[in-house]
């Protein structure tokens, strides 16, 4: 079984302040102007922080190789819908809608 | 017993990411209507106070760290800390709540509810009762605040009302997301009434990591939806 090691309060004091970090940062980056990349910037940030909580607050990277490649999965499938749709809409001659 | 804890995660992992399915459908119809209807989206979101986004962020993030803990503590078998964190927990979902009723409030009060069915019927334009919701103003003063070239009346206009599809999709995704938190908050409960009989300890505490994982998974979703609804452009130049 995969039980080699625990997070521990301290671990998860870490990606707390790491969490409220990623906030505060994601709110300055949008009043920022970076153009095409404020969208780019904001869920990269958004991202890293649902890692965070996927991988220590939901014990991700202590579980079992099944549980890991489950929601690995389930993620990835999420990409497919969403890039998928994207790609479709994005790449149409006519205008979005038409 | 330990093979009973990893069948139950499986369970409820597979049940968390047809969730992801069902909050990711609505992020993918989210991201197509934002292309399309870019300056619209851009006026709802400024309308929105991001203060209490950025309050409520912190607040669910907090909710988070204190279930982690709840966690540990129901893993440990520590009776009383285990129920000072799942109350904590509940404390700070509800508090989360409140500042959500405060926004549907003073969208309720603009005018900017989609549909004719609450309130006044949604009105971006200003209109009787309505003024202080006014979108097609905000626009024309925000274009000429940044030095832009002066926005049309008709064109403001016709902006502020497709900022009713951007509304559409503010309270679809924050209502959906607000009923799993309630939904939460009575799991919650349930687990502190466990939690109170001394049912937890390392041997068995499946039904709090279970719960965990969902309060967490709520959490992931805000983590999203505040980006994408809140700060969509705040740039001030």
């Amino acid at each position: 079984m995969a039980e080699h090691s625990h997070p521990t309060p301290k671990l998860y004091g870490i990606i707390l302040a790491c969490l409220v970090a990623g906030t505060v940062l994601t709110f300055l980056a949008a009043t920022w102007e970076m153009g095409i990349f404020n969208p780019i910037v904001a869920l990269t940030i958004a991202c890293t922080k649902a890692v965070l909580v996927i991988l220590f607050f939901m014990h991700i990277r202590y579980s079992s190789k099944l549980t890991k490649i489950t929601v690995a999965a389930g993620f990835f499938w999420l990409l497919i819908l969403i890039t998928l749709s994207l790609s479709d809409y994005l790449s149409r001659a006519l205008p979005l809608g038409s | 017993m330990e093979q009973q804890k990893e069948a139950s995660t499986f369970g409820m992992w597979v049940f968390l990411l047809t969730e992801l399915m069902m909050f990711g459908g609505l992020f993918g119809a989210y991201l197509i209507y934002r292309i399309k209807y870019y300056d619209a989206f851009v006026a709802g979101s400024s309308s929105i106070d991001v203060k209490w986004g950025f309050i409520n962020t912190l607040v669910l993030i907090g909710s988070s760290f204190t279930m982690a803990m709840a966690v540990w503590y129901a893993q440990k078998g520590t009776r009383k800390l285990q129920m000072v964190f799942l109350l904590a927990t509940m404390f700070l979902g509800a508090v989360f709540l409140g500042i959500k009723g405060i926004e549907y409030y003073a969208k309720y009060d603009e005018c900017h509810i989609p549909g004719h069915i609450i309130g006044k019927g949604f009105n971006a334009t200003g209109g009787p009762g309505c003024d202080t919701g006014n979108i097609a103003e905000e626009i024309q003063k925000r274009a000429r605040e940044r030095g832009k070239p002066e926005v049309p009346e008709a064109s403001a206009i016709q902006t502020a009302q497709q900022t009713e599809i951007f509304f559409s999709f503010y309270f679809a995704m924050t209502g959906l997301h607000a009923f799993h938190m309630i939904i939460g908050l009575g799991l919650l409960s349930w687990l502190l009434m466990r939690a109170s009989r001394s049912e937890f300890g390392p041997e068995y505490f499946t039904p709090v990591e279970l719960g965990g994982l969902y309060w967490h998974f709520v959490d992931i979703v805000w983590i999203f939806l505040f980006p994408l609804l809140y700060l969509i452009n705040r740039t001030k130049t």
